[in-house]
């Protein structure tokens, strides 16, 4: 479904990726684990066209995306959750919901209705501002407002960050149920146990490279994976 | 000592003191390079009549004013949540009338009357001047900007520009400038309301596409510069423009279309009618416009860039749309200048009136159409009435210290604006509160 050869992104002088390659099949979670600064963001920044790369390609849906402009992203079916959320602080629950439809033609009505089913804490706020929610609702808003633009694709970038360990799992609860209603899931996480028990595949960047890819399952078993992103020690 | 100086009120009646005080000079008589300090010491010393009660020296006014604001401050603090409390509940059914569509209708249809029928009412003919060059304009120029700053969220300290394309671009259509017409025709002053809003709308396209890429500060200072450039051209393309000189020669305001004859003439009031038939355009397709999906871009772009990407919302095109839409009704602004004074010169269009529409536009309230428009009204109807019957002690340069003091007032106390926009009210409470984006932008937190 979503195709990386060879992705190189520069900024200035410092090279944020050097020419990483990767794929995501349609109706799995991949995940993108890593340390801080190991490159994770600017990928997903890459994908959603916020920062194109300066050689390599991107494909999805055998199209070539490379140059494709950052708004456009939401048309060809690829959902963008940011990092830090990035909800409109200032207007209601509701019209948040409304603005992830903004490409759309016709009528979203019901689909509002759905994210309120999957979310039913947005329900009882759907009058409140979005700059009033608390970070888990913000969340939760602002994988509603991705999925309103109905993607086939959906990036997420960081979703447990800063959040409570409670909130954490109702997130990758709601990321499992997404995955299972059909839509392809992208996940980038610092949180790599959680993120690996609910991927079904997942890949391993360190200082702008992708180091090793496998399933879920042979990475949470995986010594080296163990020993750096599970705090565990490898010796016991 | 110490223990009277941690009084708070103790440090309230010196604040009140020295406002006063402040004031008191600000409002005297100037000095001169003779006595350099008769402008302190006559504010304080020279005698004036009490509001015709008692003759005293300035100082005792000015004492009597500090312990007034004292007295105020102290009610406010202690009475002031009551005060508001007994408002808000007066208010509160009065307000939940307004927000029905049908009262707001006839609101609406009852301002518009009261509008027409003004220039019948108000006889004076500075004031009927003043309506339509001083009150009409600025508020058509000041809607336009609300477009801008206040719906997109772009400060534009360039606004002027537009202002002057459209009023050059009335010059050029009636063939008063060097630059002849197209194939040496000239037409009608009120023919050129289309091409000056085609070419200001251009003009926003052709400045808009190549500075809208920045953002925040960059695109202000940018926008400044380009205001200026457009100034410097009128001021030396003397084969095109006129030069320094401007341009003259512009025929009154008049419309010949078979049948339908008819000449605005000399005096005002005609004027007056056609700024208003615009104001009245340019209010109903704003507020139609802030509501479409236009608009909804335009908020998500102001509140956050990055998101209204992520959904789907082309910034460049929509910052594009409010330089054109905001650029219009500043180039019909400026059909109306150049049309009923006759006389254009590049001195008229500098920075300084840039900045004034922004003033009008924030005390207003920035993104509320009925606050921009009560705003502009109220400013320069004051300005006009300081110039029209002055105050002993007034200088026409003193205006900005009054427009300053103003704003500083204003940010204080209602720093959304005098009607402030829903929206807006929000928006600047969470940057109060330390959440939102605009905290995000203050501390350059956004990658």
């Amino acid at each position: 479904m979503l195709e990386v050869h060879d992705a190189v992104v520069r900024y200035g002088a410092i090279t944020a990726l050097h020419g990483i390659s990767f794929e995501v099949n349609q109706g799995e979670i991949v995940t993108l684990l890593g340390a801080n600064g190991a490159g994770k963001t600017t990928t997903l920044r890459m994908l959603s066209g916020l920062h194109a790369p300066q050689s390599g390609q991107i494909m999805f849906e055998g199209q070539d995306v490379t140059t494709t402009k950052a708004h456009m992203f939401t048309s060809l079916g690829i959902g963008h959750v940011p990092e830090g959320r990035r909800i409109f602080p200032q207007m209601t629950v509701e019209e948040n919901l409304e603005m992830g439809a903004f490409r759309r033609r016709g009528s979203y009505t019901e689909d509002i209705e759905r994210m309120y089913e999957t979310f039913p804490i947005l329900k009882e706020r759907r009058k409140q501002i979005g700059g009033n929610l608390s970070g888990g609702e913000q969340q939760m808003l602002a994988i509603g407002r991705a999925l309103m633009g109905q993607p086939r694709l959906l990036l997420l970038d960081e979703p447990s960050m800063g959040l409570a360990p409670m909130i954490v799992d109702t997130i990758f609860r709601i990321i499992g149920e997404i995955r299972d209603s059909g839509t392809t899931v992208l996940l980038v996480e610092q949180n790599a146990a959680q993120a690996l028990r609910l991927a079904d595949r997942g890949y391993v960047m360190e200082n702008g490279r992708i180091v090793f890819g496998d399933s879920a399952s042979n990475l949470l078993t995986d010594a080296r994976v163990r020993a750096v992103y599970l705090g565990e020690n490898v010796e016991s | 000592m110490k223990a009277l100086w941690d009084n708070i009120w103790t440090r309230r009646l010196i604040s009140s003191l020295a406002a006063m005080a402040i004031l008191a000079v600000v409002t005297g008589p100037p000095g001169s390079n003779l006595t350099p300090l008769a402008g302190f010491t006559g504010s304080f010393a020279e005698r004036v009549s009490f509001f015709g009660l008692f003759k005293g020296q300035r100082w005792m006014v000015f004492f009597v004013f500090a312990l007034v604001m004292f007295a105020i401050w102290w009610t406010w603090v202690s009475y002031g949540e009551q005060i508001k409390g007994a408002l808000s509940k007066t208010l509160a059914a009065p307000q939940a009338a307004t927000r029905r569509r049908p009262v707001r209708w006839g609101i609406a249809i009852v301002l518009i009357v009261v509008a027409a029928l003004l220039p019948h009412v108000v006889t004076d003919p500075f004031w009927q001047a003043a309506m339509v060059e001083q009150i009409g304009v600025f508020v058509l120029l000041a809607l336009g900007l609300n477009v801008v700053v206040g719906f997109a969220g772009l400060l534009d300290l360039g606004f002027v520009a537009f202002y002057a394309v459209g009023a050059y671009a009335t010059a050029w259509v009636t063939g008063a400038l060097p630059l002849p017409f197209l194939f040496g025709g000239r037409l009608d002053t009120f023919w050129a309301i289309p091409f000056a809003l085609a070419l200001v709308m251009l003009a926003g396209i052709l400045l808009g596409t190549p500075t809208l890429r920045l953002r925040g500060d960059y695109l202000a200072i940018v926008t400044l510069g380009f205001g200026e450039i457009v100034t410097i051209f009128l001021n030396n393309l003397n084969g095109i423009t006129g030069g320094a000189a401007g341009s003259g020669k512009i025929p009154y305001f008049s419309l010949n279309v078979g049948v339908v004859k008819y000449h605005w003439g000399l005096g005002p009031v005609p004027y007056y009618y056609l700024t208003l038939g615009f104001v009245v355009l340019f209010l109903i397709v704003f507020s139609l416009l802030e509501h479409s999906r236009v608009g909804r871009a335009w908020t998500a772009i102001r509140e956050d860039e990055v998101a209204a990407e992520s959904v789907g919302i082309n910034p460049l095109k929509y910052k594009v749309m409010a330089f054109a839409i905001g650029a219009a009704s500043a180039g019909f602004a400026g059909v109306m200048t150049a049309g009923q004074s006759l006389y254009i010169f590049p001195a008229t269009f500098t920075l300084q009136l840039s900045i004034n529409i922004l003033v009008l536009v924030i005390f207003g309230g920035m993104g509320s159409i009925m606050g921009v428009l009560i705003g502009a009204i109220v400013i320069q109807t004051a300005s006009m009435y300081l110039i029209h019957t002055p105050p002993a002690g007034y200088q026409p340069a003193d205006l900005y210290i009054y427009l300053g003091a103003l704003l500083v007032v204003m940010m204080i106390f209602r720093p959304a604006g005098l009607v402030p926009s829903r929206r807006r009210r929000r928006e600047i409470g969470l940057a109060e509160s330390g959440e939102g984006h605009m905290n995000e932008v203050l501390t350059g937190d956004t990658p």
